[in-house]
């Protein structure tokens, strides 16, 4: 008997068209925040380097390490989206699922120092809709199957702005973008 | 409380290192808003009574940043940069973009106003609520990369220290000043990033005289709240699908200015304005685009209109070059204007202008202007080291090294390109004015007036920005709008006709477009207008000869499809003349009495009687 094979929603991204305009933090803000407020959007653009802009937010590894981690059970990943879900209520902000995972990417929110991590806006994610209505396709989003070929490489995305800016600067600006780094 | 502020200022002097919170009435705030108003406002409250003796470059100027209501909010966030000018010796309000302007609100500030002057190079780091004055001997004399680099770091060690853990903490926003600016260079920027450059006013050169290399912000609250949220959402949507249709800038920026505005509107400045045509399509934009361009849309916060472009020389002997567009006025004023017209030439000058914090405008006219008295013979090979034929870009960096240096002729040059004239004359013994390309002590910017397809005859002449393209002038009416940009702090690349009702759902107070351009708007024209008239100390302005174009403007054309076509003095003396009258000055270019009064600039009408008096 076949077994349909589960799928999850994944934000793809092209760290090299990033414009740097940080409307996905305006959209990610104003859809959980209901105001607009950088830092505490889901998704955060890193600017190390100028011209290198790297937006960094959960990618959603497939063994999901915050998830087992978290000491407090706050973490959960929603069966229809995989994306790690924070339970506000039972997250104590102590850091383990920011120091677990690979690319540090998870942060305590201004406000409540509570975690925060991408919960794909529940499978419409505002950051995409802008970056794509403004045609810049540095992110757009697939669905992908969860364990699929190409399931490892998500964890790779989970890298620390600083890693990611590296090979970006390299990438666009050659040696020049060595001395940068 | 008022919406879509802050509501509160920091004012730091560096003489005594004391850091305070200041707050403006919201009176003021309503009238004069913030950015470029709140600047003419702040400058003649406190400078007025004594403008003509204020040496811009003294401790008793002021350094303004200062963002707007709309800032961060509508799309295009800046930052405005103000204090009396040392180009004009007036106020200009000088706009550039980056986070600078929502980070600082987001910690909690409006604006920093910085009077004095430290003993030893400093910078200010603000956060939240919160700033401390730091040394900042260790990155002066860095240029860009360098000072962004060190700044970035200490930035970052110094946020991470509040929040430890694994965490990663964004890096904060940065303006700062180049050599040129501690050189006090009046043609010196203010800079963020590699390339974002606030150049008209020579505020680089203010901040180097006190000593101030950068200012450094990270906020870590949301933006301002705002009246009506819900509207001020879906405003958002209609102004970006707006600036969507705007689909050339975005796709070319003004990138692609460089051969176009030469080739066809013959408005372009080549060889210190001796012309203005060309026909160079190998300077044409697609070659930018497709040789250099590694990000083909980048923008600073919540713009989507993206029409700066990063451009990378990847090979050859400029190869390392970076920097944005270059963007037209870059393009042509350190292109064709030094007779350069190879783009690897001109992005590795665009970079080295930027990286020492020079005006590439301002400074790349001051250096047309030196290769023009040598081609006339006028500056030797002896007075300047080494030759400075058209197109040699070696030649070019030299001198713009000497000029951040202040090293022999640099010194000079050092000045500004009509300072700098004034002095050669008498060195040389030869008037060499009429080659200085400049309304005011402000070189224009890269648009001429003499075919007749570009700027209007009194653009420059009659502005209170003087050279400053952003911000020509045509009936004073419709050129007040540009003040209102200024003043809300956003980029006017981004402008609809929305932005009064995006006004009013962000601050709750109403103002229509000919409230705007008729009273507030004008009033803070004739602040600046006024404090150009008072002057000093070095120059003083009279309308009758300095309400003009640079003479070169009147020359006729001398090559291209409009040869021979030139600025008509006749139509430019009725427009001039409408202009005055239409603005409310009387027939010597002074705001009258009457016309002061009822804006409710009394004091503003006394202190210009002793201009009516001369």
């Amino acid at each position: 008997m076949s077994r349909r094979r589960e799928t999850i929603l994944w934000i793809a991204r092209d760290y090299l068209k990033c414009t740097g305009c940080r409307r996905c933090e305006i959209a990610c803000s104003l859809f959980h925040e209901g105001w607009i407020w950088p830092e505490a959007s889901r998704i955060r653009v890193f600017m190390l380097v100028p011209g290198i802009e790297i937006p960094h937010f959960c990618s959603q590894c497939h063994d999901y390490p915050c998830v087992s981690a978290c000491p407090a059970g706050a973490l959960s990943v929603d069966d229809r989206t995989g994306a790690v879900i924070v339970n506000r209520e039972k997250c104590t902000g102590c850091g383990v699922c920011i120091r677990e995972c690979p690319g540090n990417i998870p942060f305590l929110h201004p406000g409540d120092g509570k975690a925060v991590i991408c919960d794909l806006c529940g499978g419409d994610p505002q950051c995409v809709r802008v970056c794509q209505e403004a045609k810049f396709n540095a992110l757009w989003a697939v669905r992908e199957e969860k364990d699929g070929w190409g399931s490892y490489n998500r964890k790779l995305f989970a890298q620390t702005p600083e890693e990611i800016t590296k090979d970006v600067a390299i990438n666009l600006y050659g040696e020049k973008g060595e001395e940068w780094v | 409380m008022v919406r879509g502020y802050a509501g509160k200022f920091l004012e730091v002097d560096l003489s005594s290192g004391r850091i305070k919170d200041v707050t403006f009435s919201d009176d003021i705030l309503r009238n004069f808003i913030g950015g470029r108003g709140l600047a003419a406002k702040i400058l003649w409250d406190r400078l007025g009574n004594r403008w003509e003796e204020i040496d811009p470059l003294g401790p008793e100027n002021i350094f303004l940043a200062l963002t707007g209501p709309l800032t961060g909010i509508y799309p295009g966030s800046r930052v405005c940069i103000s204090g009396k000018s040392p180009q004009s010796n007036g106020i200009i309000g000088s706009t550039l973009s980056g986070e600078f302007g929502n980070e600082l609100k987001c910690a909690g500030y409006d604006g920093v106003i910085v009077t004095g002057k430290a003993e030893k190079p400093v910078y200010l780091f603000i956060t939240d609520d919160n700033a401390e004055i730091r040394s900042a001997e260790h990155v002066w004399g860095k240029e860009a990369p360098e000072t962004i680099r060190i700044l970035t770091k200490e930035g970052l060690e110094l946020l991470k220290k509040a929040r430890p853990g694994a965490e990663k903490v964004k890096e904060p926003a940065i303006i700062y000043c180049g050599p040129a600016g501690e050189s006090r260079v009046r043609t010196a920027a203010v800079m963020q990033k590699i390339s974002h450059a606030a150049g008209y006013g020579g505020y680089g050169a203010v901040m180097g005289s006190k000593n101030l290399k950068a200012i450094v912000v990270k906020g870590r609250k949301p933006l301002p709240s705002v009246a009506s949220p819900e509207t001020v959402k879906i405003l958002l949507r209609e102004v970006e699908r707006q600036l969507l249709e705007r689909d050339r800038l975005r796709r070319w920026g003004t990138g692609y200015g460089g051969y176009e505005v030469g080739a066809r509107q013959s408005s372009e400045p080549v060889r210190n304005w001796q012309e203005e045509w060309h026909d160079e399509k190998r300077f044409g934009g697609p070659k930018f685009d497709f040789r250099y361009w590694v990000k083909r849309y980048w923008s600073d916060f919540n713009c989507l209109v993206a029409c700066m472009k990063i451009a990378v020389v990847k090979t050859g002997p400029y190869k390392g070059a970076i920097t944005d567009d270059p963007d037209y006025e870059m393009q042509a004023y350190l292109g064709p204007n030094l007779g350069i017209f190879d783009p690897d030439k001109c992005i590795y000058l665009s970079a080295l202008i930027d990286y020492l914090g020079f005006s590439g405008i301002n400074g790349g006219n001051t250096l047309a202007f030196a290769a023009e008295l040598y081609q006339r013979g006028i500056l030797t090979k002896e007075d300047l080291g080494f030759e400075l034929n058209w197109g040699d870009v070696e030649a070019f960096e030299r001198l713009a090294r000497m000029i951040v240096k202040r090293e022999g002729i640099g010194n000079i040059l050092a000045e500004g390109t009509y300072r700098a004239a004034l002095k050669i004359s008498e060195m040389k013994g030869v008037d060499v004015t009429k080659y200085a390309v400049h309304v005011k002590g402000v070189e224009v910017g890269a648009h001429g007036t003499r075919s007749g397809l570009d700027f209007n005859p009194i653009a420059y002449a009659c502005s209170p920005q003087c050279g400053d393209h952003t911000s020509g002038v045509y009936d004073a009416y419709n050129d007040m709008r540009i003040i209102f940009f200024d003043s809300a702090v956003v980029c006017s690349m981004c402008g609809s006709p929305l932005i009064w009702d995006f006004y009013k759902a962000v601050t709750g107070w109403e103002l229509t477009d000919a409230d705007w351009c008729r009273v507030l708007g004008r009033r803070i024209a004739h602040i600046q207008r006024a404090v150009l008239l008072l002057g000093g100390p070095d120059i003083f302005w009279k309308p009758e000869i300095h309400d003009d174009n640079p003479p070169r403007f009147y020359e006729p054309l001398p090559s291209g499809p409009y040869k021979g076509k030139t600025t008509d003095r006749k139509t430019f003396e009725d427009m001039r003349k409408q202009y005055y009258e239409a603005i409310g000055w009387d027939e010597r270019g002074i705001p009258k009495s009457s016309v002061l009064k009822e804006l409710g600039l009394e004091d503003v009408d006394k202190a210009l009687d002793k201009v009516r008096k001369q």
